[in-house]
């Protein structure tokens, strides 16, 4: 048995390095070959430099953007799983991604251009849109006392998916033709950005719920054994409910914001990272985060490259990777 | 030390509890007796602090709980429940390391002193072997014996007292039916734990029940509970007899005290007016 302190300095750092190591290489990787020397060559001008051009507008904010999403999902499914005690419960199966994009995809559609206190609408409509998804699984939780039971989980989650899609259907009828398109493979989870722009967008929005995330892994711990206990070990139950529904609603929106729905992020990354650092969510948390963002821009190369010279939403790789572990994970569970 | 005076409680209009009073000493082993739904786990939940009455007072050493902070009273009372379910796999040592939330502040780390304390509380449950197993493969025995480690590292208070040995004395243990969800060997598994607990350790102790033998072996007082009010209370033995079973349960039994097993032992004989179960 290691201390905590021990496991932290073991663990964090390599998935900290894995995190890096993604992101350095990912941008170097793709379909037209990079001179990295020639991208980074001060005495040529930037106009001139198509390397570098490659390298700054095209695959760097893309490798950021995955880096960041992947994390963002990846922790958001952590705190829903802790919350709801239960290790099925993601973003994206709770149905939460999809009140996101509902969001985004309305303030996309209708083109509104009313700022919020200095941060762009498309993020901050992406987060309504979560925050009311997740609103209602908080009542369903809150009406069944012991947490959702698998069944009624992922039913809700079903549901969920099913309303907010017919919804993001009747909002696309009043789309045009080129906006269709781009909200089609928007919808299917989409690295795309070839720009800084929608990254900065998201970036407040995260950050506060990664700082919010800063006070929920002690307390996700104690919740597991169950709220009434939880209670008797000097937790405010609510208050930390509450914290961690919100802080994991502003990091869906965000990520939804930037990349669209990316499926599956929040159960593959936490339940490796589980697999190989235990279940102390100290560890988890910070872990999945590194993890997270690896896991995103390793999955987005793929999709860069594995038809190219087509580019694949990035969605269509993690579903095909993440839906049969998710069913693996349904079955072991009995 | 923790007295309950005259509380009415009731989740919606209908009264759960009306006009209860409990009272555990300091080093008392208290039992609250009393048929499913006679408002045994709103009691323990208002002792807790987790409720607060309508009506009434819930003291702990002469201060109304409602006014400590959580983790003041979570440093002072420790809950187990009936049973405990992880949707992840914690190991035991984990586990017992989460009673010591009351003491950390909100990024410290648990020390070499923690570590301790838990050894010491799974080293009292007799669990020592099992730390480093995954609290999920245990016996429903075993879980419960690992919570209640917890809940002693939860109490203990060398910390602050500036002690190097396991230090319960102040602490209060509430066990909401530990032993309901447990096959016979576990049950005197846990019996026998609780009263090695409250004669070696000083901890003290109240525990709710439905079982009629349970709360006579172990428990010096008993309080019991019907329908949210007290039918009785006082020393096990002047409680625990054929009369107050007949109002309590409705049921017809024999009550005697038993040699070999030490304690006053209930036989039901049969449901009040069934005529034929009667001797």
């Amino acid at each position: 048995m290691t201390s905590i302190r021990g496991r932290l300095w073991r663990t964090l750092p390599l998935f900290a390095a894995a995190a890096l190591v993604a992101c350095a290489v990912a941008p170097l990787v793709g379909s037209t070959h990079l001179d990295l020397l020639k991208a980074l060559d001060p005495s040529i001008p930037f106009a001139r430099n198509t390397d570098a051009q490659i390298l700054f507008v095209a695959r760097l904010p893309r490798t950021l953007a995955a880096a960041l999403v992947g994390s963002a999902l990846a922790t958001a499914g952590v705190v829903f799983q802790g919350l709801l005690r239960n290790p099925l419960a993601t973003p994206f199966t709770l149905g939460v991604s999809a009140g996101a994009s509902l969001g985004a995809m309305l303030a996309i559609t209708f083109g509104w251009t009313l700022a919020f206190a200095g941060l762009s609408p498309v993020p901050l409509a992406s987060f309504v849109g979560s925050l009311g998804a997740v609103g209602i699984v908080y009542a369903l939780a809150q009406a069944r006392h012991r947490g959702l039971s698998t069944s009624v989980l992922l039913l809700a989650g079903v549901t969920m998916n099913a309303f907010f899609s017919a919804l993001i259907l009747f909002v696309q009828y009043f789309a045009n033709f080129a906006e269709g398109y781009r909200t089609i493979r928007w919808l299917m989870g989409d690295l795309d950005v070839s720009s800084y722009e929608p990254l900065l967008a998201a970036l407040p929005l995260l950050l506060a719920a990664f700082v919010a995330f800063a006070w929920l892994p002690r307390q996700l711990n104690v919740l597991s054994l169950g709220s009434e206990s939880a209670e008797a070990r000097g937790i405010d139950v609510d208050r930390a409910q509450r914290l961690a529904f919100f802080s994991a609603s502003l990091a869906t929106g965000a990520a939804v914001s930037v990349a669209g729905p990316i499926g599956f992020i929040g159960i593959v990354v936490p339940h490796m990272v589980r697999l190989v650092v235990g279940a102390d969510h100290r560890v988890v948390l910070p872990a999945s985060a590194f993890f997270g963002a690896a896991f995103l821009v390793a999955c987005d190369v793929v999709a860069r490259t594995a038809l190219a010279p087509i580019e694949l939403p990035v969605g269509v790789v993690t579903a095909v990777t993440g839906g049969p572990f998710f069913l693996w994970l349904l079955v072991r569970r009995r | 030390m923790l007295t309950a005076d005259d509380v009415h409680f009731g989740y919606d209009a209908a009264p759960v509890l009306a006009g209860v009073s409990v009272s555990v000493g300091r080093q008392g082993l208290v039992g609250v007796l009393g048929p499913n739904g006679s408002g045994k786990t709103t009691l323990l939940r208002l002792l807790a602090g987790r409720l607060r009455p309508r009506a009434g007072s819930v003291r702990l050493d002469g201060r109304e709980v409602s006014g400590l902070s959580r983790a003041a009273l979570a440093r002072r009372m420790a809950v187990v429940p009936q049973e405990t379910h992880l949707a992840f796999d914690y190991s035991v040592m984990e586990i017992v390391l989460m009673g010591r939330y009351p003491h950390l502040g909100p990024f410290e780390l648990e020390g070499p002193r923690d570590l301790a304390i838990a050894r010491d509380a799974l080293a009292a449950t007799r669990t020592a072997a099992l730390e480093a197993r995954p609290f999920n493969t245990l016996s429903g025995g075993e879980k419960q014996r690992v919570i209640i480690a917890s809940a002693l590292a939860q109490l203990d208070r060398r910390a602050e007292n500036g002690g190097t040995r396991a230090d319960w004395g102040d602490g209060l243990l509430l066990l909401d039916e530990p032993t309901a969800s447990l096959d016979i060997g576990y049950q005197l598994d846990i019996l026998a734990l609780l009263r090695q607990l409250w004669t070696d350790r000083h901890v003290t102790i109240l525990v709710s029940t439905h079982d009629l033998n349970l709360a006579a072996g172990l428990c010096r007082d008993l309080v019991l509970l019907k329908d949210g009010r007290v039918l009785a209370s006082g020393p096990t033995a002047a409680v625990l007899t054929p009369a107050h079973i007949r109002a309590l349960y409705g049921v017809e039994a024999e009550v005697r005290p038993h040699a070999a097993a030490g304690h006053l032992t209930v036989v039901p004989i049969g449901r009040v007016g069934d005529e034929g179960a009667r001797p």
